[in-house]
């Protein structure tokens, strides 16, 4: 017979001349053909991505979450400590005792007048000898209504240096301090032990045999809880009734970032002939801190996250591997159409990785709206990542690649003769 | 591999497109099977063959070697006189790819492209540039007679298109050789009538053909028929 082929041979290459040509599939075929691939089943694609989707949502919320958080209690903790300043005698003096203080009693108006210092206030603690509180003038034989409440002599700016908030009543002034007027302000849980819940008539408080009229109740403290169960007087009165030498403490609010430079003058400005008998403290940098407790957060949603992707990748490998088994015949028709059978692997890593792609985007996309969400809904700040959000997309490619790598190696190793049958 | 002068390649373009010098299949086991043993043929360029023969007899098993679906475990296998009997897997399916087109029973079309995204899956793999596809694509499906139905998918076409649509795509590659196993198989007789005038169209203007089939009546369209028993060939 003479007859030839329909045609040439489009290629014009002689076949006898190429027995080692290859087949081929171009990179953008090989995309194509996976996306028409999952494209054929849209439901079953997203199915199957929702563990990644999961996975990388809660990783994304998980760590935005942490450092949201974090970033709160950072804040709250900063601007509390951040602006507080304590002076009080160093310690360890040339006998080793402990130094008499020598903070002067006007230290409020020397500190008030420097720059950075919003509030300043002496707190010292006073000793009473031993004597009891209590709220009426009799003495219970069997000393029930007696207790052993702290007493503290504040000057007036210490209440505002504490921030305290008042449930009652008011704080006592300079007037009553310079007068060695018998005012007491309480403390909620001295109060409360001494019954005493209005003040509207200057109820009388006892302590020893000396008499106190109360003239207000504190609700809170930001700054020494030990102030809520104690009995605070005035500095005079102090002085003049339990014989206070001089005050024990300073405490000191100061503007946002002014707490080094107040730290290294308050001690001059009290003690201008020997500063190094008083010591300012700051509170140390909480960066420290707050790199601790970031970190432990961090490595436990992290691993949440992680084990959420686990499953996420078992979901891709498993609905991957039924795709495998179902599309049998299409392998073998392509395995007969000239696909090598890394053109076979190759799709199917596409397909899972793609899938694993489309989970990594709408996780991302969930994860940050759960940031922002509980965000307003706690009046945080979103704090996102960035680079996170948009890693999060290959990381859930990697995620599918890695599931599909089975699933790939099975469809690979399929036999065409076996795969055509039927 | 054998290395081919230029004299000899000039020469094989004479020789015929198939042929088999003692070709045997044995498949390993407990006894061994032997599927196929001494088949010795030869398919001329242009020729339309008919391989008839009942199920067990090895008929598949030799259109899989013809094919290059497998590979034989003893004699030689000459495809446009170049020996391909020994090759490794990623050449022989270089070969399917340009040399080789198959036709099924069961279409193996995929239900979710339109009948011209399948045919122009026929040249997915031996590097014909995307944009000559669509176009070669066309010209396949015309030649079997289904132009008017490119755009829709396999599953709201009838038996017989389907099969068109298969042969269109085995064609789109060009082969040197076309296989076709049982294709009237899952078609009604008068569908299966239309495909084998299609048949007889495509082998008039010059298509090498094999079929295989357990059909007299099918095999009798071709030109010359070998039949085939207990692994070997006999007359007919």
């Amino acid at each position: 017979m003479t007859a030839v082929a329909p045609d040439a041979d489009p290629l014009g290459a002689d076949p006898l001349e190429s027995p080692d040509e290859r087949s081929s599939l171009a990179v953008v075929d090989l995309v194509g053909e996976a996306l028409t691939a999952l494209l054929a089943r849209p439901s079953r694609a997203v199915l199957t991505a929702l563990g990644t989707v999961l996975g990388v949502a809660a990783l994304i919320a998980t760590l935005g979450l942490s450092r949201t958080a974090g970033a709160q209690i950072v804040s709250t903790f900063d601007e509390l400590s951040a602006t507080e300043v304590r002076v009080e005698p160093a310690g360890g003096g040339f006998f080793g005792e402990r130094d008499v203080s020598t903070i002067p009693w006007d230290a409020e108006d020397r500190l008030v007048r420097l720059n950075g210092v919003s509030a300043a206030g002496t707190l010292s603690d006073v000793d009473a000898s031993g004597a009891l509180a209590r709220s009426v003038p009799v003495v219970d034989p069997l000393g029930r209504n007696e207790l052993q409440l702290p007493i503290r002599a504040a000057s007036p700016g210490l209440f505002e240096a504490v921030r305290a908030t008042l449930r009652t009543g008011r704080t006592f002034d300079v007037g009553h301090s310079a007068r060695a007027d018998p005012v007491a302000v309480l403390g909620p849980g001295a109060a409360a032990r001494l019954r005493i819940d209005r003040v509207d008539h200057t109820p009388a408080i006892f302590v020893g045999d000396q008499s106190f009229a109360v003239i207000g109740i504190i609700d809170d403290v930001e700054r020494q809880p030990g102030l809520l169960s104690a009995i605070v007087v005035p500095d005079g009165t102090a002085r003049e009734r339990f014989g206070l030498g001089a005050p024990g403490s300073v405490q000191i609010e100061v503007d946002v970032g002014a707490a080094q430079l107040i730290g290294s003058q308050a001690p001059i400005a009290l003690d201008p002939n020997d500063p190094t008998r008083l010591r300012a403290q700051v509170p140390p940098e909480p960066r420290a801190v707050r790199a601790d407790v970031e970190d432990d957060v961090n490595a436990l949603f992290v691993v949440l996250g992680a084990v959420s992707l686990l499953v996420g990748a078992l979901g891709i490998a498993n609905v991957t591997l039924v795709s495998v088994l179902e599309r049998t015949g299409e392998i073998g028709l392509r395995r007969a159409l000239g696909a090598r059978r890394r053109h076979i692997a190759a799709q199917f890593l596409t397909e899972s990785a793609a899938v694993g792609f489309l989970g990594g985007l709408l996780g991302a996309t969930v994860g940050v709206l759960v940031i922002v969400g509980v965000s307003v809904l706690r009046d945080w700040t979103p704090v996102l990542d960035v680079e996170l959000a948009l890693v999060a997309p290959l990381l859930g490619a990697v995620v599918g690649l890695v599931a599909g790598a089975y699933p790939a190696l099975r469809a690979a190793s399929t036999e065409p003769i076996e795969a055509l049958r039927g | 591999m054998t290395v081919l002068v230029e004299a000899e390649v000039v020469a094989s373009r004479r020789a015929p497109v198939v042929e088999l010098l003692g070709l045997g299949r044995v498949f390993p086991g407990t006894p061994p099977v032997q599927a196929l043993a001494g088949v010795d043929l030869a398919i001329e360029r242009g020729a339309y063959l008919s391989i008839v023969g009942p199920s067990g007899s090895g008929k598949s098993t030799l259109l899989h070697l013809l094919g290059l679906l497998d590979r034989p475990t003893e004699g030689t296998y000459l495809l446009d006189g170049d020996d391909v009997s020994d090759l490794d897997d990623r050449t022989r399916t270089a070969i399917r790819a340009s040399r080789i087109g198959f036709v099924f029973q069961s279409f193996h079309l995929l239900g979710h492209r339109s009948a011209l995204e399948n045919v122009e899956l026929g040249m997915l793999y031996s590097a014909t540039p995307r944009r000559r596809r669509p176009l070669r694509a066309m010209e396949a499906l015309d030649r079997v007679g289904l132009a008017h139905r490119r755009g829709f998918s396999p599953t709201t076409l009838s038996g017989g298109e389907r099969q068109r649509v298969a042969i269109a795509r085995a064609l789109v590659g060009e082969p040197s050789l076309l296989l076709a196993d049982e294709p009237t198989g899952n078609l009604d007789t008068t569908t299966g009538e239309s495909i084998l005038a299609l048949f007889d169209e495509l082998h008039a203007a010059g298509l090498t053909l094999v079929i295989i089939t357990h059909d007299r009546e099918v095999a009798a369209r071709a030109d010359g028929t070998v039949s085939i028993r207990d692994g070997r060939l006999t007359a007919p």
